[in-house]
């Protein structure tokens, strides 16, 4: 019996989990998963939280619901990864689980404690995230009883996970408030270390003009230094400084702490990952997908679901001596809430940043591809349902994993 | 940048990094440096040659968390140095490419 170990239940690690029972002859290979917490959480919709759209339960499921049976599933604390001994130690009755292939897939978390100021006595008081589902739920309470003031909004550092989350944010925070009647008592503030809106040209100058209509200040290239939580205001390495009466963070992102534990990390302990076979660069039987990687694309479902396709087809080859094929290409594809029910798309890989043109899909398309439309907004709706039904399944999803030009305008 | 005022016997890109980073000499950093308005010092020169002693094991231009994390230079020092900008403007003057964009 072979073994294969997977670390981490979320996007990447369920979708991995049941394309592998399900293409695997599992008289013959033993597949194990590991996590350390019962709960699966859809994160896309803990953007929808702050505004009280969605609530906590409706982005929460039993983790186990959505890993195939044929696996074992252990619900553990991960100790000690030991790539040299091909084992990985976990709390649970302090046990070794030996492994030939190991697939890690430990995603990544918001790390607040890297900024002075930041998670100290204002924390969940004047200062919130929303990146977690009980952040996303305390700003909720916040922002229902808030009368107005300087909302300022600040990305600490790239990279993020879903980095267009913190612009949906302020889109729909701009819907949110003219909802309350309380708009105009409303000062928002876009704060990104970015020299724009966004990561890539096209999309970022798009986007940068619908922050300008909506009577959004941006303020760019801000590398936060520290944060006054009693003066209320974000100090940046240059000295900048911008005041506000509620901030919403987006702290710094790293990989989970069992990585740097384990000696297998970057500086912001991502794994160093192959571009194209998402096989880890320093070890032959390990293999990184989601946001656990280092790699330049995006830290997104779309792009773990794009992941799972290109790592199941090479894991095949793999396994029988053959050699991987440099198949992914950064394929992301995201929604962009944009408030008043109002949406965008944005498709691109590490070669091609997002242009306009028309998502080709079967069935509902096309959609329209960075430009705002009312059935991007229901695709997103939409997507949950995709999500928990189609794509943690490891189901064949109308969307192609490489990315393709069709539609595209140049 | 103003780039176009720049008197350089190697190739540079739009955006005024060098196109082949083994054109580079501490000299031409000189010049890339009086450009962006910078006069190199020690200090200056610790961040350049550990910047460019990653590159030559990594291949990429460093973060700035990498550089502050192993160079024994603070990130305010680094902001002090390298005005508005820093990862960039250590990576052009290290005659690297232009950091890849975190996305």
């Amino acid at each position: 019996m072979k073994r294969i170990l997977i670390l981490g239940a979320g996007t990447a690690g369920t979708i991995v989990a049941n394309k592998l029972a399900h293409e695997l002859d599992l008289n013959e290979w033993k597949i194990t998963v590991v996590d350390q917490s019962e709960i699966h959480y859809y994160q896309p919709g803990f953007l929808f939280i702050p505004f009280g759209i969605y609530s906590k339960n409706d982005v929460m499921r039993p983790r186990r619901d959505y890993l195939p049976r044929q696996v074992e599933v252990i619900i553990s604390e991960i100790e000690l990864i030991e790539p040299d001994k091909n084992r990985v130690r976990i709390k649970k009755d302090n046990r070794t689980l030996p492994y030939d292939f190991l697939i890690i897939t430990t995603g990544s978390r918001i790390v607040p404690e890297e900024t002075p100021g930041l998670k100290e006595h204002e924390w969940r008081k004047t200062i919130y995230d929303f990146y977690t589902p009980d952040g996303a739920t305390a700003l909720a309470r916040q922002l229902r009883r808030w009368q107005g003031g300087r909302l300022v909004l600040n990305i600490v550092e790239m990279p993020i996970k879903c980095p267009v989350a913190p612009l949906e944010f302020m889109f729909l925070a701009d819907w949110f408030f003219h909802e309350q009647g309380i708009r105009d008592r409303v000062d928002l503030t876009f704060v990104t270390p970015l020299p724009g809106a966004f990561t890539k040209p096209r999309a970022s100058a798009l986007l940068g003009d619908i922050l300008e209509e909506k009577n959004i200040n941006v303020e760019t290239e801000f590398n936060v230094m520290e944060v006054d939580p009693d003066a209320k205001k974000i100090i940046s390495y240059d000295e900048r400084e911008i005041e506000y009466d509620l901030l919403v963070t987006i702290p710094t992102n790293m990989g989970d702490p069992v990585i740097e534990r384990s000696g297998m990390g970057d500086e912001l302990n991502f794994v160093p990952t192959e571009k194209r076979t998402l096989k880890a660069k320093d070890y032959d039987n390990v293999f990184v997908l989601g946001d656990a990687t280092n790699l330049p694309s995006s830290k997104a479902g779309s792009v773990a679901h794009f992941q799972g396709e290109v790592f199941i087809d090479n894991f095949l080859r793999y396994i029988d001596g053959l050699p991987l094929r440099e198949t992914f290409d950064g394929h992301a594809n995201c929604y962009i809430e944009s408030g008043f029910g109002k949406g965008f798309l944005i498709d691109f890989n590490y070669d091609v940043e997002p242009l306009p043109g028309k998502y080709p899909l079967p069935g509902i398309g096309p959609f329209s591809l960075l430009q705002e439309s009312r059935l991007n907004h229901w695709g997103k709706v939409l997507f949950r349902w995709m999500y928990w039904n189609i794509l943690l399944k490891g189901k064949p999803m109308p969307i192609t994993a490489e990315m393709t030009m069709a539609g595209k305008w140049l | 940048m103003a780039t176009a005022t720049l008197d350089l016997p190697v190739e540079l890109d739009a955006e005024g990094f060098l196109v082949n980073p083994n054109d580079w000499t501490p000299e031409i950093a000189e010049k890339l440096a009086a450009d962006e308005g910078i006069e190199l010092t020690d200090r200056h020169w610790q961040v350049i040659n550990f910047v460019r002693e990653d590159f030559a094991k990594t291949g990429e231009p460093p973060t700035l968390r990498r550089i502050t994390k192993q160079s024994g230079v603070s990130t305010k020092e680094l902001y002090q140095l390298f005005p508005k900008g820093p990862a960039k403007k250590v990576a052009r003057i290290a005659g690297l490419g232009k950091p890849k964009g975190c996305i």
